[in-house]
Formats: structure tokens, sequence, C-alpha cells
């Protein structure tokens, strides 16, 4: 994995230098709150629901056990012992006191790590497939064109006041793990006819208050022209993005009223202009860059067959388990999403554990995904059950990936200022419900997601079936869409009807389900369901 | 009733006015009437609070206050979901406060 050279630690160590010096100036009544606010931001720093929460990046998701260590330290020695894992591949701390944020910095920086543009309308984390480096299926390593990325739009004079937040993503698989085309850029590594490895560029997707799916802007970018192109995408929108009303600022916004062809057509005047003036790094950038992201030393004479006579083992291989591109290593996940837990929440012990067995197991890397899991992506198969075990006993060996009980929730209004109902709640509900009625195996692939309001960072548009929390005259009220989907069919979810209480929303979910089982032909999951029968069906079942 | 609540500067604390100071307790809380901005605009010059604002309310019997909107409940008890971050957590039904 990447690892600092000495201009990165000199720019991270004297952003916590500056932002000690703010702090301070806070403190002290020399910066009014109108001055701080901004500067908070900018270390990713926001005042939440209950207080203080620091949003801590981690690119691409990627991190080594020292890392995962301190996370848990500053979990245990700042917060009140967990961290929460997000949507976009970073952790959160929930109950940050403004005085320790530059000593949290502090120990961030001292392992490589930085909480620096994961607030504010600049390029934001960039994400990309959890899988990556490992996955059968990939055409080249993303990370390090996501790394290039990151060095680009870090500090970057030009994109540090956009007109609103902006998102990258980056993969190289032909199956999309990263809801690539519900970014504002969504970057897939492809090969053309030629046998040439590019990109293939995917403007103006989203989620919000309005949902917009990418569309393809360009098939083939040389990957040598890679920052170019995104300079030129993001020039165009920092020309002409709507700085004037904050809910029609993002690019999907322009894209959209400028139409695909017209803001294409700038973009690509944009990047004839910029190949003159040579801003794409040198070449000899990006093999340093390279250079961080080699194969580890795996075991070649690895064996290749794992012994599943343990029941809940074998019902764990059978979920969790994805396969690996080097023969007798598997890719693991784990699931943050116990029956009853909280999405994304792993206390102190738990992160603990979890940097261990990636020392131990994984060649010191894991994962953070986009649905609020930790990935090791690198696990001999014959060190698996003991890895299970492990896992297992400290709560973390949940055999239920992809389906109805991995549910994606924001933090809702149980911690979010922005939201007007609660998640969790709800996410809890459903996951016992369905563990109780023991249908979850039965249902098979079936990605629900849940929102506590409009903004959508539980990604509601994008669940076979979403919850959407709204506030009903200062009640909580639950909206229902279906067919919502991320990958490689990416499709935006339909609100079924009028909304429900929380009791009613579970009930409302297992109805669906009901439909599903009962109109299933052999193979479907719930979502090919959904597209062949259409809504009606559903919603006679859901409103009867 | 109108009560102030905000965050404490320094820890982010959620605190409540209670007339010569700022507490925990959402039951600490009394009606500041019209005076809301004035105190306001005093306390954030002071920095004793960050993030401040007035919201409606009403008595609570022994509780105290009641914020009408369930997000200020919520502030004012800490997460449903976590009883163990709350401001009571041996108090099994101090979720349905806030409900």
């Amino acid at each position: 994995m990447y690892r600092y050279d000495q201009y990165d630690q000199a720019m991270v160590d004297t952003r916590v230098a500056e932002f000690r010096d703010q702090t301070r100036r806070r403190l002290e009544g020399k910066l009014t709150e109108d001055q701080f606010k901004p500067l908070r931001l900018q270390n990713g720093l926001y005042l939440q629901l209950h207080a203080y929460m620091l949003r801590v990046a981690v690119p691409y998701g990627t991190l080594n056990a020292a890392q995962m260590h301190v996370l848990a330290n500053i979990a245990d020695k700042y917060d009140r012992g967990y961290g929460h894992f997000t949507t976009r591949q970073n952790i959160q701390y929930n109950w940050i006191k403004l005085e320790d944020a530059p000593d949290i910095l502090a120990d961030l920086a001292a392992v490589e790590m930085h909480a620096i543009q994961t607030s504010g309308n600049c390029i934001r984390n960039i994400s990309s497939d959890q899988f990556a480096g490992a996955a059968a299926d990939e055409l080249i390593d993303p990370r390090p064109y996501a790394e290039l990325l990151r060095q680009w739009s870090s500090f970057h004079p030009e994109f540090l006041t956009l007109p609103r937040k902006f998102k990258i993503a980056v993969i190289a698989s032909e199956t999309d793990r990263a809801a690539m085309k519900l970014h504002d850029i969504g970057i897939r590594i492809v090969k053309n006819a030629a046998g040439e490895i590019g990109a293939a560029f995917y403007v103006g997707g989203g989620m919000g208050r309005t949902p917009m799916i990418a569309p393809l802007i360009r098939d083939f970018v040389p990957l040598d022209q890679l920052i170019t192109y995104s300079e030129a995408c993001l020039r165009v929108y920092n020309r002409y993005g709507r700085r004037d009303n904050k809910y029609k600022a993002r690019i999907k916004i322009l894209v959209h009223e400028l139409g695909k062809e017209e803001y294409t057509r700038q973009v690509e005047e944009e990047f004839a202009h910029l190949l003159t003036q040579g801003i794409e790094p040198p070449i000899a950038e990006l093999e340093r860059i390279k250079a961080h992201f080699t194969d580890p030393a795996y075991d070649t004479a690895a064996a290749d067959d794992l012994d599943l006579s343990d029941p809940d083992f074998a019902l764990w291989v059978e979920r969790n388990i994805v396969a690996h591109k080097q023969p007798g290593y598997i890719i693991a996940n784990i699931s943050l999403k116990p029956v009853g837990g909280i999405p994304g929440d792993a206390s102190a012990e738990q992160i603990h554990l979890m940097a261990d067995l990636a020392k131990e197991y994984s060649f010191d890397e894991l994962r953070v995904t986009h649905a609020q899991n930790i990935v090791l992506p690198h696990v001999r198969k014959a060190d698996l059950y003991t890895l299970w075990q492990k896992l297992d006993a400290a709560g973390l060996g949940a055999a239920n990936l992809d389906t109805v009980e991995d549910i994606i929730a924001c933090p809702g209004l149980d911690y979010c200022s922005l939201a007007n109902a609660r998640s969790i709640p709800v996410a809890q509900k459903i996951s016992q419900r369905f563990a109780e009625n023991g249908k979850t195996a039965e249902l098979g692939e079936l990605k629900l997601k849940i929102s506590g309001c409009i903004n959508a960072c539980g990604h509601h548009h994008a669940g076979h079936i979403g919850i959407l929390g709204v506030d009903k005259k200062g009640t909580e009220n639950y909206q229902l869409l279906l067919g919502g989907c991320e990958g490689d069919d990416t499709s935006l979810g339909k609100i079924t009807g009028p909304g429900f209480d929380e009791d009613g929303i579970v009930d409302a979910v297992e109805k669906a389900t009901g439909v599903y089982l009962a109109e299933r032909t052999e193979g479907e999951r719930f979502l090919d369901t959904y597209r062949r029968i259409g809504m009606d069906k559903f919603k006679e079942a859901i409103y009867a | 009733m109108k009560i102030l609540t905000g965050n404490d500067l320094k820890s982010g604390a959620v605190v409540w006015w209670t007339g010569h100071d700022w507490s925990i307790h959402v039951e600490d809380a009394v009606d500041v009437g019209d005076q809301a901005d004035a105190i306001l605009q005093r306390e954030e010059g002071a920095r004793r609070v960050n993030a401040s604002y007035a919201i409606d309310a009403q008595p609570d019997g022994e509780r105290g206050v009641r914020p009408a909107h369930i997000k200020d409940r919520i502030r004012a008890l800490g997460p449903t979901v976590r009883p163990d971050l709350t401001l009571k957590p041996a108090d099994p039904n101090a979720g349905n406060w806030v409900i």
C-alpha cells in the first residue's frame, strides 16, 4: 500500500500545526465561530447533534494494521470506545472534544493519516473497489490511479472552493462494487479494441435530493492523460456550477441542464487546451506510486481447498467470502452488521482485533467498504477457519454479506444534525425481524439501504429496497422505495406510495419480500423479480 | 415556553440555559421568554457555547422540561440506540421519553 514520502508527511504535519494554532486562537477568543468554522471543516471536524464529529479519511478504503490500531486508540482515548465506518469508506467519531482535535490529528499524522478534505466544497475522499488488488475479475489494480487522483486533488488550489462537494470513484473490474455511476465522476479502467488500457469517464451521477445516474461521456482516455481529463471535467464544473443555489450546485445538475453532449463538448475543448499545458504528472511519479501497490508475497504452494465440516463456518464462507486472483487465497468480508447492531459501528476492541488479524492473516492490509463493512483482502484458505473463529468470538462473525441483514444505514437522527428521522432503529428492527423469521437465506442477495434524510448518505435510492426517513408534521415517517441498484446495471428506486411509521415500515419490507418469494422464477434475485413484474403487485401487498 | 440550547464550545456537549449558566440536563432549562436573542448573543460572544438556538418546549412534570421536537429530545437524552451513551444509562424507560 502507499506510504508517504517526505512531501506527503510534511504537508500533513504542517496542517496539524496550523490547526493546533487555529484551535488555540478559537479557544482564546481570537477567532469567532464564523471565522473558525471553515477552518475546522477543512480538517473534517463538524458540529453534530451531540458533539463535535471527526471524519477521518481512508483513501480508497485501504489501511494497514498500524493505522487501524490508531483508529482504535482514538476511539478509546478521545471518544466513547467506538468508531463508525461510513459509506465513503471513511471512519467517523461522534463524541470528539474540540480541545482534543489537534492531538487526534497529530496521532493520525504519525501513521500517515489525516482528515483533510473530508468536508467542504472540495474533492472528497477518492473511493474505489474494496477488493482492488485482490479481485479475480480485475483488469489492473485501480488504486495507483486513485492515489494519483488523491495527490492531484489534495490542496488543489483551483478546486478547494467548488460549487459543492465532489466525489470520485475509480474501479477496474467489470463488476462495479463502488457505486461508480452514482459519483460526480466515476472512472472505470478498461481495455480498448487495440488492447490498450485506458479510462472510461462517467460524469454527473449522485444521490441526494436529485438522484442521477452518471452518463458515459468518454469511453477511453489514455491513462497518461487521466489527470488532464479529470481537470477538464472539474474546470467546466467549476466555471458553470450553480453557486447561487446549493440544491442545484452539484455537477449532476450542470450535466443535466447543459445536456450530456454540450457538457462533453466543453470538457473536450478544455481537455484539448490543457493538453497543450503539460499538466499531467510525470510518468515517473505514477511509477513511484505503482511501486507501493505490488502483490504481497503469496505462498504459491498454498492449498486451494477448504474444510467446510463446521456448518456455521460453511455458512460464513458461502456468504462472506469472495474469490481471489491468487490460488490458495480468498477475500474475507467482515460484516459490521450483527443482528440488531448499528451498521458500521465497531468497538475499539473490535478495531484492534481486526488490525491484529490483518497483520497475522492478510499481509497487514484491510479495506473499508462503502457498505460499511471491513475486508481482509489476502487470506490464505488454510488460515480461514482460525480467522473466522477469532472473528466470531468477538461478535464479528455475522454471515450476511449482501443479504437483507447487511443493511447500509446512515447515522440518522440519532447522531446527525441534518436528519429528519432515525435510521438505525429501523435497520435494527429489520435485521431482527428477518433473523427471527428465518428468511434471510431464502431471500438471497437483497440490498437494503436506509437514509434518515433526503441527502441519501444511506444510499436509499440505490437499494433493491430503499427506505427514506422524513419528518411528517414533527413525527418520523418512512417511505419505501423498490428497484434501486448501485452496480453495473445501476438504477434508481421508486417510491411505492404513502409512508409508514417505524413498525409499519418493517412490516412493509417483509410484505415486499413475500411478493418476491411468491413471484420469483428460478435464479432471480429480488431486484430481478421487481424489474420483471413491476411495482403493482408489490404495492397491492404492501398497502393491503 | 422557550428554552435555549447549544453545544459547549470546548467539549461539544449539548447544554441548556439555566438562567445563569449552562447545564447538560434539560430539566435545568428555564423559560427565557423574549430574552433569547440577547442571551445567545452574549453567551456566544463569551465563548461559553456554540451553535446555540432557542426552541419550543413544555413543562414535563417531574422531568422538568420536554423539548417540542424529537430532534431536541434526542439531543437532550443522547442517541436512542445506545442507552449506555445517554445521560440516563440506568433508566430502561428513558428512551420512551424521546419518542
